[in-house]
C-alpha cells in the first residue's frame, strides 16, 4: 500500500491537485443545491450529474496527482472509481425518470409526453390524447 | 483463438483491473490472467454477442468529444444553477427519431446522454426507434436533435453497425 508523509508532496503537486479536488467538490455542491432547489422532477435529476460527472472526475485527478507525486510511480486506479460510476448512474437516472414518467401518465398530469400510439396498453394513451 | 478466449478486450480490461487494484507482482498477474479468463468464458456461456467494432481511431475521437461536451455542458449548468431565478429558463421533453439499433451503441448513446449534464435519457421505444429525453436548458428542440444526430449517433453508428 501507499506509504508516504505530507511532506513528500511538492509544492506544485500540492497545488494543482488541490485545485482539482476543489473544482470537483465545488460542482458536486452546486449540483446539491440545484437538487433542493429546482422545482420539478424532471429539472431536479439533472442537478446531480454534475457531481457524477466533473464532480468526481476532479476529484479523481486531484488524488491522482497527489498520490503518484508522493510516491514517486504512477498511481492511477482512481480511474477505475471514474469507469464504474460513469456506468452506473444511467442505470439509476433511467430508473428513475422512468417510474417518474409512469405515474404522470398514469395521473395524468399535465406536461408528460404522451405514450406512443402503438404502445401496448392504450386506455393510458388515450387518455393522454385527450389531455394534450 | 476464440474458443479459448472468447472476448479478448474484456479478459485484457479485467486482468489490467485486477492488477490496478491489487498491485503489480508476477504472481498477482497469474491471479490476474487466470480470472479474467474465467471471467470470459462464464459470459461467453451467458451467450451474450460480443459487438463488432470496426472503427479503433474513430472510438479515441469519439471519447474527445464526449469529454469535451461533459466539460462544457458541466459549466452551462453550473453556471445556470448558480445565477438563480435570474433568467427565464424553459426546460423540456424531446421525442426524437435515432437509427441505432445496436445495443452496445444505444447503452453507449445513453452514458454519453446521461453523463452530460443538462440532458438525461428517459425512455426508448424500440419498435419505433423513439428516443424520449428530457432536456434541461430547452432553447431550441432543433439544436439539440441536430447535436444528439450529428455528435454522436453518427460515429456511434460507424462504430457499431
Amino acid at each position: 500500500m501507499i506509504n508516504f508523509s505530507h511532506a513528500d508532496v511538492p509544492l506544485w503537486a500540492a497545488i494543482v491537485g488541490s485545485a482539482f479536488l476543489l473544482v470537483g467538490a465545488g460542482l458536486t455542491l452546486i449540483g446539491t443545491f440545484g437538487l433542493v432547489r429546482l422545482p420539478t422532477f424532471y429539472e431536479r435529476i439533472h442537478a446531480p450529474t454534475l457531481g457524477t460527472s466533473w464532480g468526481a472526475a476532479g476529484m479523481i485527478m486531484g488524488s491522482m496527482i497527489i498520490f503518484t507525486a508522493a510516491s514517486a510511480r504512477p498511481v492511477f486506479h482512481e480511474i477505475l472509481i471514474g469507469i464504474f460510476v460513469t456506468v452506473t448512474t444511467p442505470v439509476t437516472l433511467m430508473m428513475l425518470g422512468r417510474s417518474a414518467l409512469y405515474r404522470d401518465r398514469s395521473e395524468l398530469n399535465p406536461g408528460v409526453p404522451p405514450k406512443g400510439a402503438d404502445d401496448l396498453s392504450t386506455t393510458d394513451e388515450n387518455s393522454a390524447e385527450t389531455l394534450s | 483463438m476464440t474458443r479459448f478466449l472468447p472476448y479478448p478486450i474484456l479478459t485484457a480490461c479485467l486482468a489490467l483491473m485486477w492488477l490496478l487494484l491489487a498491485g503489480f507482482t508476477s504472481g498477482q498477474l497469474v491471479l490476474a490472467v487466470l480470472v479474467a479468463i474465467g471471467a470470459a468464458r462464464a459470459l461467453k456461456a451467458l451467450g451474450e454477442a460480443s459487438p463488432p467494432v470496426k472503427r479503433w481511431l474513430l472510438i479515441v475521437e469519439f471519447i474527445g468529444i464526449v469529454l469535451y461536451d461533459i466539460v462544457r455542458s458541466n459549466l452551462a449548468v453550473a453556471s445556470i444553477l448558480l445565477s438563480g431565478e435570474g433568467r427565464p429558463r424553459k426546460s423540456g421533453f424531446i421525442t426524437m427519431p435515432i437509427k441505432l439499433r445496436n445495443p452496445t451503441g444505444l447503452a453507449t448513446l445513453a452514458v454519453v446522454l446521461t453523463s452530460t449534464p443538462g440532458t438525461a435519457w428517459l425512455d426508448y421505444n424500440s419498435t419505433r426507434g423513439e428516443l424520449l429525453i428530457h432536456v434541461f436548458d430547452l432553447v431550441d428542440e432543433e439544436v439539440w436533435i441536430d447535436q444528439i444526430v450529428n455528435r454522436y449517433e453518427k460515429p456511434l453508428l460507424e462504430i457499431f453497425e
